[in-house]
């Protein structure tokens, strides 16, 4: 645990040995702050997973049989549900996070941060519910 | 305040201390101390006490007992923080548990090696580079207000080195530049009378800089001053990124950093 | 400061406020703070002149330590911070401007004196069982004797009682020993140095404290509640002797303030 890689400090004379930690595996389980923070990052695996799964269904937007036959697989109706809730708890933790990333001054003033994070909050519920309007309306087509 | 007017109460108080003497080629333990308990005292009253009247070889740094200095920085309870504001009473009658700050190597007892924090601001280069220089007879550098506001919270910070300790980042890679340095760099670099963004560029925003940041966030946590490190390093991720696709957009005239002043 | 308003404190005094609310556990937004004395700042120090020079050439002193007399009797609060970066600027060229004139140094001499310095500090202090004294109880006595002797309110009879009560404890200090015999950073040992320093400015508090009849600025004697400048526009200086120090005078360079009443408020 222990080496001599040691400096001279200002303190006095060089330390005989210093004693250096190792980070301890299961660090993240050691706060709650920290678990959140690894279920975040985890939660991306499961947005990518998503993305991909849009790509696929963009690649059958030619063959509209495929296309409704990849939807209603069993497969993708369960990583719809499992991807949901981890998108939902990825963008309210990085919408979140959006007023240290965007600071707006108004003079000597800062814009207050729940205004920046409300703005994005408004923003992701009008795009979800003009594609829900659009789902709704453009489905009868179909 | 540790060794006048010690009340004649008879509640006591025990402090689990980490200890590491080098001198001795014993490895790391923790001692306990029983010491009294007062309701205004705080973790490093106790640590004083213990100097004082029970354990002479104790050792630790502390200075100002007001949350100015930032020399006091420990583990209480793994929760890094200063010992000059942390209440005996928000622990009683618990035990409470003494550490150095995480991550950092330690020299003894509870004192931390930072030489690598302190040549780190030296690499970011954490003072005034004046845009101009001009004479003194020709008068101060003058700043608006508002001028002031863009950087005035990362002034607060007192290199207490608490945000490294709640890093895991920096506790992965020691190498990391960190929440103080790279807040303190940003300090500078929106300071509208400096001029030397340029020259932190390169550090900031090297491998060890910005970039290994994955905003954890608890750098701002556990900030006594309210620095908020992590959104510091944010707003220079955006700033380095608007600065990198300037460099396609004007080519030749690329601008390394600047931030917005 | 309550009718200052909470804006204007965050503004003007925000570390008061974080103070008040950490410490005190109270708002001074809309609550009243609790005032009273505190020993704060030593006011006197090492004698340096404007370039921070002191006496014995190559001596270089800024900030609390030292006295370059720019505060007059009673320091204004907030000026040691830029008393110090003036003066340790100016006291870093003129140590680099002393050391290109002087360009040649007697290693060996030095190597002998830091030696002999060594084994004093071991002699002194490293000397298990020999000693009876803690640092604590010094230093706790040095506190109780200087607050009741050489507080706000000075007088003949309170100063000579803090002047025999240093003089007791230096004999005190004489048998501290250390519990600590480390050489790796060594925080007693630094408190144990430092201790004997607080006892030597204590002596030259009191006794100049003692000899200067009068009340000016910080020093305040009810035996004698008048300034008087006929004997005492003086800066008092110390010197160690074998006894008690010898206090002599140097002159005072009025600038731009001239003495005046010690008054607050409209008065």
């Amino acid at each position: 645990m222990d080496n001599d890689s040691s400096t001279p400090t200002a303190a006095g004379p060089v330390p005989a040995k210093q004693h250096i930690r190792k980070m301890p595996v299961n660090w993240w389980l050691k706060k709650p702050a920290y678990l959140r923070y690894m279920v975040r990052e985890i939660t991306c695996l499961f947005v990518g997973g998503y993305a991909m799964f849009l790509l696929m269904l963009a690649a059958r937007l030619d063959k509209p049989e495929a296309f409704e036959t990849l939807l209603a697989s069993p497969l993708a109706i369960g990583l719809q549900w499992v991807a949901l809730p981890f998108a939902i708890y990825h963008s309210v933790t990085w919408f979140n996070l959006t007023p240290k990333v965007l600071v707006i001054w108004r003079g000597e003033d800062k814009l207050p941060g729940f205004l920046i994070a409300g703005a994005h909050y408004a923003g992701w519920l009008a795009v979800s519910a003009g594609l829900v309007y659009f789902a709704m309306s453009g489905g009868t087509d179909g | 305040m540790a060794t006048t007017d010690t009340q004649s109460s008879t509640k006591t108080m025990k402090l689990e201390v980490f200890r590491f003497l080098p001198d001795e080629g014993e490895p790391p333990s923790f001692q306990v101390y029983e010491v009294p308990y007062r309701d205004d005292w705080v973790v490093l009253d106790a640590l004083n006490y213990i100097k004082d009247e029970i354990d002479g070889t104790l050792s630790y740094r502390w200075s100002c007992r007001m949350g100015v200095c930032g020399s006091c920085g420990m583990m209480v309870n793994g929760e890094p923080k200063l010992t000059c504001s942390a209440f005996l009473r928000d622990y009683y009658p618990q035990q409470i548990k003494v550490e150095p700050l995480s991550y950092f190597p330690v020299i003894r007892d509870l004192i931390i090696n930072m030489d690598h924090f302190i040549d780190k601001m030296g690499e970011v280069k954490t003072w005034l580079i004046p845009a101009e220089d001009k004479p003194i007879e020709d008068g101060e550098y003058l700043q608006t207000p508002a001028q002031l506001a863009k950087y005035k919270q990362f002034t607060m910070c007192i290199n207490c080195m608490l945000c490294y300790s709640a890093c895991p980042v920096f506790g992965q890679n020691p190498d990391f530049i960190g929440p103080a340095a790279i807040a303190l760099g940003q300090r500078y670099n929106l300071d509208s009378r400096d001029g030397g963004a340029d020259e932190r560029a390169d550090v900031l925003f090297s491998d060890e800089g910005i970039w290994e940041c994955t905003f954890v966030g608890e750098c701002s946590e556990v900030c006594p001053k309210n620095v908020d490190p992590a959104g510091a390093i944010q707003m220079a991720k955006v700033t380095a990124t608007n600065d990198w696709f300037k460099s396609f957009l004007m080519p030749g005239g690329r601008k390394k950093s600047g931030g917005n002043k | 400061m309550r009718h200052i308003g909470e804006k204007k404190i965050n503004k003007k005094l925000p570390f008061v406020r974080e103070l008040c609310q950490n410490y005190v556990g109270i708002d001074p937004v809309d609550e009243m703070i609790p005032v009273r004395p505190v020993i704060h700042y030593m006011m006197g120090g090492i004698d340096t002149d404007i370039e921070a020079a002191t006496s014995l050439p190559g001596l270089f002193a800024a900030g609390e330590c030292a006295c370059v007399s720019i505060n007059g009797a009673n320091r204004l609060g907030s000026n040691s911070l830029t008393e110090l970066l003036v003066f340790g600027a100016r006291a870093a060229h003129s140590a680099v401007r002393f050391a290109e004139q002087n360009p040649t140094v007697d290693e060996e001499a030095i190597t002998a004196q830091a030696a002999q310095e060594q084994e004093r500090i071991r002699e002194q202090f490293f000397r298990p069982g020999k000693g009876t004294e803690t640092i604590a109880s010094i230093r706790t006595d040095l506190n109780r004797a200087l607050e009741a002797g050489a507080g706000i309110y000075r007088s003949e009879e309170s100063l000579k009682v803090a002047c025999d009560q240093v003089r007791e404890l230096k004999e005190r200090y004489k048998s501290v020993e250390l519990a600590d015999h480390s050489l790796t950073f060594n925080t007693e040992l630094i408190a144990v140095l430092e201790l004997g320093s607080l006892l030597d400015v204590a002596e030259a508090v009191t006794h100049s404290a003692l000899q200067r009849r009068e009340s000016r600025g910080s020093h305040q004697r009810s035996d004698f509640p008048e300034r008087d400048d006929e004997q005492f526009l003086k800066h008092s200086l110390a010197y160690q002797t074998d006894g008690d120090p010898r206090i002599e005078y140097s002159d005072v360079t009025i600038t731009r303030w001239p003495p005046g009443d010690r008054v607050y408020g409209n008065n």
